[in-house]
């Protein structure tokens, strides 16, 4: 029989273990919470930029109908007679993003199909690196560049290319974006099992035949994603068309001409003396929606197809 | 008839071949271009007077002084912020829940986060630390904005190093009766350090280079004095380069180039480490 000593020091024993497992528990639900709260940083900056863009541009569109915005082919916000038609910056977006693409799609893909198909593994060790220096490079370089090299250099062989032009500042859009694009088509392209190629190579297809017959078309919905996601990049590119593009509004589509895209026209507001307040002011948020939208709604689409890519393969 | 065809085939396939592998050096290429015309045209300015003086109206007294100082304390104050609150997430993503609603929400806000363009992230700047908080053009309202911009980048890498760790690391500490945070600060967050690190100092070196959010809060363009606290205003390299690569003459143009040599250096320095710590972490791990 245990004596009575001996029970109180086993008693003793439990209820300081479950004190300090007590002790234990808060702090566990103390950090817990404190790591929830880090999370919501991040959702609260998602409804504040939606927050503060429905506020601000719902002011922009108490002067102006936003279909006067969306579909008038004058902007001249800043000057009168005022006109508030978006399309001219649109129309400068779009001629960035088709030149973009035009550079960034095929090279970028062509990279990543030598990369995964082609390259040994110390090539590849080689070569991604530079591309991630490619794209570690600060847009305002890539502006610099445009500038006072791809321009000269497009002058001196098209002599009507202006100073400013949509042609250069989407020659450096789609070298910035190339690595993006073809990193990306790269994983979508390792992704795609041997045993397709290996099909392929035992009915003596040749290495063309099995990129462009089997690989692609079983990972063109990864590929997809990554040209959505190009495209997001270039319409949200600010820095390189600021410098490169002009800051001349209007519906063209001559590439060799002064344009202005959505960013650099916000750029060009919040640089210049505009009074904060004004109709003409409040123009820099209309313009951030509609950008905000354009590019979540590319990502969200670049997103569903990475997602059925993923469904199939992994 | 069939070997005139087979041969054809293997032509193209030869010549496909030669296409992707130019258009891959061409990334190469157009790097090397880049550097040499940068060099060409900056390498005449670059000396210690161009470190240490303002910039000025006058191209040969021009100097980055405060642009560099401003970056410096940009950076810290980004650090700061972005680098407790983007790892706190990162591992509450990555250990604490299960996949669920909630966890699902979280991931498509980020990665969407993450593709929203930088210029976005200056209006939210402006109109919530510039106004609301009244912290004006500071180098606090700068590294805020910052820190949101870099935000989600931290994020991803922090719960990618996360899952690079073994589950057996996790289950032996649990099974030695360790709660969950003991297992994660003791056993798992050092696994994964050398990959949250170079994620950091990758995320960083976006934001060293980062011009148009800074511009939509007002920092301005010419500052004569280095900023002593987070309250001060500021200027930062790539806003200085931009400035300078704005103007028509030659001599400011050549200045840019020479501030992008600093840029540049500065984002090298950074990437060595990054290689650095993935070096030093896989002899460990071997």
């Amino acid at each position: 029989m245990k004596n009575s000593s001996q029970i109180e020091a086993s008693f003793a024993f439990d209820k300081d273990v479950f004190q300090r497992k007590h002790v234990k528990h808060w702090r566990e639900e103390g950090i817990k919470a404190g790591l929830f709260l880090c999370t919501s940083v991040s959702v609260l900056t998602t409804f504040a930029i939606v927050w503060i863009l429905v506020r601000e541009a719902g002011v922009f569109f108490q002067d102006v109908s936003l279909f006067d915005f969306l579909f008038g082919t004058q902007w001249t916000p800043l000057f009168q007679p005022r006109s508030f038609g978006v399309l001219p910056l649109v129309c400068g977006t779009l001629l960035i993003v088709i030149g973009t693409a035009l550079i960034a799609l095929p090279v970028g893909l062509a990279t990543a199909i030598y990369l995964s198909e082609y390259a040994s593994s110390r090539v590849r060790s080689f070569l991604k690196p530079i591309l991630e220096v490619l794209a570690g490079i600060p847009t305002v370089v890539y502006g610099y560049f445009a500038l006072t090299f791809v321009t000269p250099l497009l002058r001196a062989v098209f002599p009507q290319v202006q100073i400013f032009n949509a042609v250069s500042a989407s020659i450096v859009v789609g070298i910035m974006v190339l690595p993006m694009v073809a990193s990306l088509c790269d994983d979508t392209l390792r992704a795609v099992p041997g045993s397709l190629r290996q099909g392929a190579y035992a009915v003596g297809a040749t290495p063309f035949e099995v990129t462009l017959g089997v690989v692609i078309p079983s990972s063109l919905s990864g590929i997809m994603a990554a040209f959505v996601l190009a495209f997001s990049r270039a319409i949200g590119e600010t820095m390189a068309v600021t410098l490169a593009a002009g800051a001349t509004p209007k519906i063209t589509m001559d590439p060799f001409v002064s344009i202005q895209t959505m960013t650099a026209y916000i750029v060009q507001v919040s640089l210049g003396d505009t009074p904060a307040g004004g109709t003409a002011y409040q123009t820099i948020f209309a313009v951030s929606a509609l950008l905000f939208i354009i590019t979540l709604g590319m990502n969200i689409a670049s997103n569903h197809l990475l997602s059925k890519f993923r469904e199939v393969y992994e | 008839m069939i070997s005139e065809d087979l041969t054809r085939r293997y032509w193209i396939a030869k010549i496909f071949y030669w296409f992707c592998f130019a258009v891959a050096w061409t990334g190469v290429v157009i790097l090397g271009i880049l550097l040499f015309h940068v060099t060409r045209e900056g390498i005449q300015w670059l000396d210690f007077q161009f470190l240490s003086d303002f910039p000025s109206r006058f191209p040969a007294k021009a100097g980055i002084q405060s642009a560099l100082f401003g970056t410096l304390w940009l950076m810290s104050f980004t650090a700061l912020f972005s680098v407790p609150i983007g790892i706190g997430s990162g591992i509450y993503l990555e250990e604490f829940t299960h996949k669920n609603r909630y966890s699902r929400f979280i991931d498509l806000n980020i990665s969407n986060l993450a593709g929203v363009p930088s210029i976005v992230y200056g209006m939210l700047g402006l109109v919530i630390f510039v106004r609301w908080f009244g912290l004006n053009q500071s180098v606090l309202a700068g590294s805020m904005t910052m820190s949101l911009l870099i935000l989600p980048i931290i994020i991803i890498s922090t719960r990618e190093a996360l899952r690079a760790v073994p589950n057996t690391i996790r289950q032996a500490a649990f099974a030695l009766g360790a709660t969950r945070w003991q297992t994660i600060y003791a056993h798992v967050l050092p696994a994964a350090l050398p990959g949250i690190l170079t994620g950091i100092i990758l995320a960083l070196s976006r934001a060293v280079g980062e011009t148009a959010p800074l511009i939509m809060i007002g920092a301005l363009t010419y500052v004569a004095f280095v900023p002593e606290g987070p309250m001060d205003d500021f200027t930062a390299l790539p806003i200085q380069i931009f400035n300078w690569a704005s103007r028509p003459q030659k001599e400011f143009h050549e200045l840019a180039a020479a501030g992008i040599l600093v840029l540049l250096f500065v984002l090298l320095l950074m990437n060595s480490i990054a290689v650095y710590i993935r070096h030093w972490s896989e002899k460990r791990n071997r």
